[in-house]
């Protein structure tokens, strides 16, 4: 079937299944493997994407739910060459290891930032308790979500 | 390949599930696409209801609220209404999965999945709610606790919905309490939950008391012999942990992958003894 939204930023048409789950059609049909599928039940976070800003999985979503939303990968985040806040957080503070979490646990950053533009460490690690990290230990991970808020409100001061 | 719809009205919905009686109704998904995956579920086609904004959202209608179906946790627990009405269901669906299966889990996806661990479960129980039936001719209401039957089975036929739920706004507790051990504290299962409203005296008396345990039973569980143990009384540690005891009758905990029966039977007990905080004056 035809299905019509909007993939960072740009309105797009695509032609799909529409029981095809929404991790498939980014990665397989639309070449974009940025969006990782690791549990694909709803447990881990690595196939997070934002829809309507919200973070949602994408193992769980089927491609005729995209039909008006406006869809955000980690392809999308950055302006250009420049690095969105959290992205360039996560690489100063080592909070990257296999990289297979990062999109997922990058795009739940942005949401929960999003939310709440001043988190404790707690309200950190409740934001992103439904992204899994088998190699950080989470500490460096928060420690740059900590940093890119702090960035991202200077930035709206300023 | 399935059959998927996304109707966007009432009437769409209705002639869809005429032409496709046999179709699995879901809104979220986070519950049934893990279930088809699994296997443990096949359904010839898919209805979504994520699109039916006549079953979104929270209505306040005088002495009531009504809960759409298709409503989010994460709209519901920012909902004024229900925050200031129904503390106990926040409490509760805040706790719920994580923090994107609260973005797409639905309040009525959870009833109807009547999981004995379904979080909102409990809080629903003591808040004596009563669940709003639809069909293309009309409409019923029925508590809750008739509506859910056994563990995954609800009271709902085919060409039947779940359109929402009734909540009374002022039931007069001040204390609302919902707790829930698991292997940690986002995305795993209850091992048991219990939630709790009491209206207590200035003096801290209990004058009324409701409370429910997930988990340890076929479906929700209360006991009206813990409930009226408490009434009259101070809390205390004492007072808790001898209405306990009037839980063992109730409850029927069973041994699985999550946790043993026997101690599903210790904290189950061991979580009414939390209320003891509230009489210390620690709040939550």
């Amino acid at each position: 079937m035809k299905i019509a939204f909007r993939l960072n930023g740009k309105q797009i048409h695509i032609d799909a299944a529409p029981d095809r789950r929404v991790v498939d059609v980014l990665r397989e049909d639309l070449g974009m493997t940025g969006t990782k599928e690791s549990c694909a039940a709803g447990d881990c976070g690595a196939c997070t994407i934002l829809v309507d800003g919200e973070s949602r999985l994408s193992c769980l979503m089927l491609a005729v739910q995209l039909e008006d939303r406006d869809i955000t990968t980690i392809e999308g985040i950055a302006e250009g060459e420049q690095l969105h806040p959290v992205q360039n957080a996560f690489v100063e503070h080592g909070a990257v290891q296999c990289g297979f979490c990062t999109p997922g646990m990058v795009l739940a950053s942005v949401d929960l930032l999003n939310r709440n533009s001043a988190p404790s460490r707690d309200q950190i690690r409740e934001g992103l308790s439904g992204n899994l990290c088998r190699c950080t230990g989470y500490q460096m991970i928060v420690d740059a979500v900590e940093a890119a808020a702090e960035e991202l409100r200077d930035r709206q001061e300023s | 390949m399935r059959q998927v719809s996304l109707p966007r009205t009432l009437g769409e919905l209705w002639a869809v599930l005429q032409r496709q009686p046999h179709s699995a109704v879901y809104a979220g998904g986070t519950d049934l696409f893990v279930k088809i995956r699994d296997g443990q579920l096949n359904p010839e086609s898919l209805v979504c209801l994520e699109r039916l904004t006549e079953l979104q959202g929270v209505q306040d209608n005088g002495d009531e609220l009504f809960i759409g179906a298709a409503t989010t946790h994460s709209k519901l627990i920012v909902a004024e209404s229900v925050r200031e009405h129904l503390r106990v269901l926040v409490k509760a669906a805040s706790v719920l999965g994580s923090p994107p299966i609260r973005h797409m889990g639905t309040i009525g996806g959870n009833i109807v999945t009547a999981s004995p661990a379904g979080d909102t479960l409990p809080a629903l129980y003591v808040l004596s709610a009563e669940v709003e039936i639809r069909h293309c001719e009309g409409s019923k209401r029925i508590p809750i606790n008739e509506f859910i039957i056994g563990p995954g089975t609800v009271d709902l036929a085919k060409g039947e919905i779940l359109a929402g739920v009734w909540l009374r706004k002022h039931q007069g507790w001040n204390l609302s309490h919902y707790e829930k051990i698991g292997r940690r504290k986002a995305q795993a299962c209850a091992i048991a939950s219990m939630a709790a409203v009491l209206e207590l005296t200035e003096t801290g008396k209990v004058k009324r008391a409701r409370l429910a345990w997930g988990s340890v039973g076929p479906t929700v569980i209360t006991s009206e012999g813990v409930e009226n143990a408490l009434i009259g009384e101070q809390l205390s540690l004492e007072v808790l942990k001898n209405a306990g005891t009037m839980l063992d009758k109730a409850i029927s905990p069973i041994y699985d992958i999550r946790a043993g029966a026997d101690y599903r039977r210790m904290v189950s007990k061991a979580m009414l003894l939390r209320l003891n905080d509230y009489a210390c004056g620690t709040t939550y």
